[in-house]
């Protein structure tokens, strides 16, 4: 009986609350599932990474190929991360700041997305851009390659990325409706000035907490790259693919020692989330999480 | 600005930037989603009626299909035990390891999927860590299909527990306590007056989860070990139709699968629309 309910007479609690020992059974049973389906995994990515020893670790990491994989990865989140950036900004004004007919449909394509597997996203820009399509022709002459090549590697992590700052943003800025742009702009604002010292600093943690979900998303995501990139080792290899390719190949220390990098990217990004929601939980939004 | 005023479509507002935004967003949105979204749609129209069934519903494609959507069921019923029950202590209870608990739920969203299935196939391989000792029992969990629940589990977690919490910290206790001086004991109140309240959100997480699980491909194919009319998932095999250059075939499955997330899109709407009626908020 600790800090949450301590006002609460231990007589009433009774009532509504479980017995010990089922109280005991429910909180052993929920520790040992997270451990075993969540933790453990997570412990064996980081104990297979050193199971050679840092030698062998670094070596899976600065290896030519790996730091190529590297740095595709953090160049397509560099592009892919701040287009929806500015998209789920443009989408949250237009819809948490005006009213107009279609709007519910609006919101609910924009989170079609989330719905699709991440194989049919890469399917999609397959068919559209791949060596069947009718456009291919033109892309030919034209000297275009897009898939298995950088743009289509971005393209599909644009689409399995793209709802995350919209949804963040949208229900935050309805919530927060329209009486302090109104103000500004009747003080004599301009609208662009408005947004940037207004609209912007109301939404600034909620801004971030998407893009931190975006990020992780698009430095992580295999299933749509895989599809797209045709994993040509140093060119289209992103890390997720990478470690791929090398678990295949038997090199398990080098598989988990880039994997672990993306391990440590997740917990980061997990940290930072739970620190965004600790300190500015309600700034955020009510409704957390998916 | 040219359609902000037009068409009676918008109601006034002194706000500058409708048509710029709602432009852009529509743009954006048609290039990226709906467009590709399409493509795959007119291709699979082109294959004709008896071509597009011919594809769809060949025995290997449709194994594939059971495959995902059975265990994909399977998981999310696992899911909604134990995430209901994940998401009860984290609320109700205070004790140590609750706040690491909160806080890690959230790993599969983060974790890359390819990383989550390296290391779960480790895990349970016959040799792996636990595998080893799971065999000396006779279970055989990587290259089967309880390696691809376990899977599908591990991804599918935090869809329930994040949905069904927040309405687990709304709950009023009042409501339990007027449970209990009417007499009702422990279990009569949790049946009959919270587990009514957790239901629409509890079905939400369960659909978001199935749903997820059932489109999932990279945690999934290093432990499922991929064998056709066995361990083989329909995204696997749109990957397989594709490396073959069967485009009609990868079209078809891709297609039936969309066909299928449409459903399952709408369904989580009616769920949280009814979600909301019933409870307000959320």
């Amino acid at each position: 009986m600790s800090d949450a309910r301590q006002a609460v007479p231990a007589r009433f609690l009774r009532a509504t609350t479980e017995t010990p020992v089922v109280r005991a059974v429910l909180i052993a049973t929920a520790l040992i599932f997270i451990g075993l389906f969540v933790l453990l995994p997570l412990f064996v990515v980081f104990a297979e990474a050193l199971a050679g020893g840092a030698q062998s670790f670094v070596a899976g990491i600065t290896d030519p190929d790996s730091l190529a994989a590297i740095r595709l990865t953090l160049l397509v989140a560099a592009i892919a991360v701040p287009s929806n950036l500015i998209f789920g900004v443009a989408a949250a004004w237009a819809i948490a700041k005006f009213e107009f007919k279609g709007k519910t449909l609006l919101i609910t394509l924009i989170d079609l997305p989330f719905s699709v597997s991440p194989v049919i996203a890469g399917l999609v820009y397959v068919l559209l851009f791949g060596g069947q399509s009718v456009l291919n022709p033109w892309l030919q002459s034209h000297g275009l390659q897009i898939v298995f090549a950088l743009p289509g590697i971005v393209l599909a992590t644009i689409f399995v990325t793209f709802p995350f700052v919209a949804r963040e943003l949208i229900p935050l800025m309805q919530e927060q409706g329209t009486g302090d742009e109104e103000a500004a702009l009747s003080l004599g604002a301009s609208g662009f000035k408005t947004f940037l010292f207004v609209t912007l600093p109301n939404v600034k943690w909620a801004l971030l907490y998407g893009v931190l979900l975006c990020n992780a998303r698009a430095m992580g995501e295999f299933g749509a790259v895989a599809v797209v990139s045709g994993r040509i080792r140093g060119v289209t290899n992103t890390m997720p693919l990478h470690v791929e390719i090398l678990y295949n190949e038997y090199s398990y220390v080098a598989a988990f020692a880039v994997a672990s990098l993306l391990a440590l990217l997740a917990l980061l990004t997990l940290a930072l989330k739970s620190l965004l929601e600790w300190r500015y939980g309600e700034q955020i939004s009510a409704t957390n999480g998916h | 600005m040219a359609f902000s005023s037009g068409f009676g479509l918008k109601k006034p507002s002194i706000i500058p930037g409708f048509g710029l935004t709602l432009g852009f967003t529509l743009t954006y949105l048609s290039l990226i989603v709906l467009i590709p979204i399409a493509a795959l749609i007119v291709k699979s129209t082109g294959l004709g009626w008896d071509g597009f069934w011919k594809q769809a519903l060949e025995p290997r494609t449709l194994a594939a299909l059971r495959v995902s959507f059975g265990l994909s069921l399977i998981a999310a019923a696992i899911n909604a035990v134990f995430g209901v029950i994940i998401a009860w202590v984290v609320v109700r209870y205070r004790f140590p390891g609750r706040g690491l608990i909160d806080a890690i739920v959230d790993l599969p969203f983060a974790l890359p999927t390819a990383v989550a299935g390296i290391a779960l196939t480790t895990l349970y391989a016959p040799n792996g860590g636990l595998g080893q000792y799971l065999a000396l029992v006779g279970i055989k969990v990587a290259y089967t299909p309880i390696g691809i629940t376990i899977a599908l589990v591990f991804i599918g977690l935090p869809f329930v527990v994040r949905t069904v919490q927040p309405v687990l910290e709304d709950i009023d206790l009042e409501l339990e306590e007027a449970a209990a001086t009417l007499g009702a004991n422990r279990r009569q109140a949790i049946v009959n007056v919270v587990l009514p309240v957790l239901l629409p959100a509890l079905l939400t997480g369960f659909a978001l989860a199935l749903a997820r699980a059932v489109g999932e491909y990279g945690s999934v194919i290093f432990i499922a070990g991929n064998i056709p009319y066995y361990t083989e998932i329909a995204p696997l095999l749109i990957v397989i139709r594709l490396t073959e250059f069967s485009y009609a075939g990868a079209t078809a499955i891709g297609a039936v699968m969309l066909g299928i997330s449409f459903v399952m899109l709408l369904i989580i709407n009616l769920l949280q629309a009814w979600s909301r009626r019933r409870f307000g908020g959320v």
